[in-house]
């Protein structure tokens, strides 16, 4: 028996992510006592695949083919059971991205795996059983499930744990995958990256504003700012209604559910539904006009205050503070 | 082609979360019953609207629940859809609401299964993959547009990092995100012709059970809001800084 975590890179690049997932599944597998392997589908250089090694994983297997260069989950899913199978392993371990959300759910009807999707935090065990926290109701609840099944499956959202780097080293070898030309289906016909620089699911620090931007010609500020801080951009969903802001960056309830360390809200009222989405941030920054508005409960700093005044002077502060870092 | 859309009774997004037994149940109690919005403004209007140009024969409607979700299939119905399947059982976990409609999906020989991304309930993304998987049919998964030229889908969706426009060839299961249509309300003829549209019920297949929910907690609350002047936002900045370790 053994742990397989299932990792990707972009741009031949690891991101913060994949270090959390192997650090999660290196400490599902020490409670286990068993090894922990890593797969990564793609071109990646080999100092990259090793530095997985530092965060606790033992084996690390790469599949190269060239008919897997694009997306497609069913395909995906089909090298991930080989692979699971190949090092025998009971306990898979993804990344809830956009990705992870596509072929999670297939590995669990073909392994028929209980799958958590959204896992917050470790496993606890009890003989064959795992419980496993996730976010439910948007974010306004938690839900403790168990899994039942004798191979699980966990999908881990992002900022949940903090990778640990450690002294550990480990091996990097090819991996033998058998496809035919029938298990590819689906055609892609194009793929287009995303602009921003930092992507908003993943992001540490997010700079969010509403309706209180009045424009979207007054976003300036708020990409100053992101600017400033490192952070990706989001907002509430009417202001992508309207087309002032992408569809990407609405957040809530029926947007990105997002969990940053810092969420800043810029001229949201903080409706129940954004919250839904946001709530899980670790901490939160409200600016506001109106004393009234219900973000402040939701938050842990709060200014009230216009924010064509406030923003721009909060740039200039971050500025100062972050030159003289 | 022949397309089943899937949908989930959820409580509305206003609800407030409370449970009861010890924290081991939702506390339906007051709680407004919807159709999953994406569900019902994505997955189920992109469908009807492929059926308004010739491009779909048929838009059934399956949902896996009790007799309680009869409202919100009615509902599905008045905004345009053209029958319906309840699988009389409690949805107890993803992979078996999944289990259920793909071996209806197969029995009746769907072209196509449409279903919202998430439900706004468990936010599992599960059932739409799980679906595919148990088909062994590809997977569209977070999809944001869809054409249909014959039995030819091209879909644009989200993947890690950016976007990929994907063309396939029916059968497959495609889950839905904003963008795919704008929401409608039933209109009165709608809701007329609901009433006498057909909700077959059928019973579960049986199903091995993978997970459940063992109870809930709520969110620990929030000590407070700190309140800065406005004119003071360097203390904002050492507060993050300092107190929050967050910058
Ligand atoms: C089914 C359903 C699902 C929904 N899902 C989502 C979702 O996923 N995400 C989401 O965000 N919303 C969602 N909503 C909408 C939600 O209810 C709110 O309407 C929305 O979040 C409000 O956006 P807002 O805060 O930008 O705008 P408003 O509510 O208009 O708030 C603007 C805020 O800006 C402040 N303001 C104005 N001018 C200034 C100024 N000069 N300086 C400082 N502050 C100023 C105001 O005091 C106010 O608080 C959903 C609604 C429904 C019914």
């Amino acid at each position: 028996m053994s742990v397989l975590v299932y990792v990707e890179a972009t741009d031949g690049k690891f991101k913060k992510p994949s270090f959390e997932a192997i650090t999660y599944g290196a400490k599902v597998a020490a409670m286990l006592n068993v090894e922990i392997h890593a797969l990564c589908i793609g071109e990646v250089s080999d100092d990259e695949l090793k530095s997985l090694g530092n965060y606790g994983a033992n084996k690390i297997w790469f599949v190269k083919d060239e008919r897997l260069k694009n997306f497609d989950p069913l395909v995906y899913a089909k090298v991930i059971t080989q692979v699971e199978s190949q090092t025998n392993s009971d306990v898979l371990v993804l990344i809830q991205n956009f990705n992870g959300k596509a072929i999670a759910p297939i590995l669990s009807a073909r392994l028929k795996a209980g799958l958590i999707s959204g896992a917050v935090d470790l496993p606890l065990m009890s003989g064959d059983s795992f419980t496993v926290k996730k976010n439910v109701f948007s974010g306004k609840a938690i839900a403790n499930y168990e899994m039942h099944s004798a191979k699980k499956i966990i999908a881990l959202t992002s900022n949940s744990i903090a990778p640990v780097a450690t002294e550990n080293k480990a091996t990097v070898q090819e991996i033998k995958i058998e496809l035919t030309d029938a298990d590819f289906k689906l055609k892609v016909k194009e793929v287009v990256k995303a602009s921003c620089k930092i992507s908003l699911a993943d992001a540490e620090i997010v700079v969010s504003a509403g309706r209180g931007m009045k424009g979207p010609e007054n976003w300036g500020m708020i990409e100053e700012m992101a600017n400033i801080l490192g952070a990706a951009t989001a907002c509430s969903r009417p202001v992508a209604d309207i087309n002032w802001r992408p569809h990407g960056e609405h957040v809530g309830q029926t947007g990105l559910t997002v969990r940053p360390n810092l969420y800043i809200a810029i001229g949201i009222s903080g409706a129940i539904q954004h919250l839904a989405g946001v709530n899980g941030s670790k901490v939160m920054v409200v600016i506001n006009k109106d004393a009234e508005a219900p973000f402040f409960k939701a938050a842990d700093y709060g200014i009230v205050g216009d924010v064509f005044e406030v923003v721009p002077k909060l740039n200039e502060a971050f500025k100062k503070f972050k030159s003289g870092n | 082609m022949k397309i089943l859309v899937c949908i989930s009774k959820t409580p509305d997004t206003t609800t407030k979360i409370s449970f009861v037994d010890g924290n081991t149940k939702f506390n339906y109690e007051k709680v407004q019953l919807i159709i999953n919005p994406y569900d019902e403004w994505y997955a189920l209007v992109r469908a009807l609207e492929l059926k308004e140009k010739g491009l779909a024969a048929q838009v059934s409607v399956i949902n896996v629940g009790l007799a309680d979700s009869d409202a919100i299939i009615r509902k599905a119905l008045a905004i345009g859809g053209d029958d319906a399947v309840r699988v009389n059982a409690e949805p107890t976990d993803a992979f078996f609401v999944a289990d259920q409609i793909a071996q209806y999906a197969i029995n009746e020989k769907y072209d196509a299964v449409f279903l919202g991304k998430e439900t706004i309930d468990y936010n599992g993304s599960q059932v739409g993959g799980m679906v595919a998987g148990i088909m062994d049919v590809p997977f569209i998964s977070l999809a944001s547009k869809f054409e249909l030229n014959g039995n030819v889908a091209t879909a644009e969706r989200d993947i890690s990092g950016g976007k990929e426009t994907i063309e396939v060839t029916a059968p497959f299961v495609i889950s839905c995100s904003k963008g795919m249509a704008e929401a409608r309300i039933p209109n009165m003829r709608g809701i007329m012709a609901a009433r006498t549209k057909p909700i077959k019920v059928i019973e579960p297949n049986a199903t091995e059970k993978l997970t459940s929910v063992k109870n809930y907690e709520l969110p620990i609350e929030k000590a407070g809001c700190k309140m800065i002047a406005a004119d003071n936002v360097e203390e904002l900045v050492r507060l993050l800084h300092e107190e929050a370790k967050v910058i």
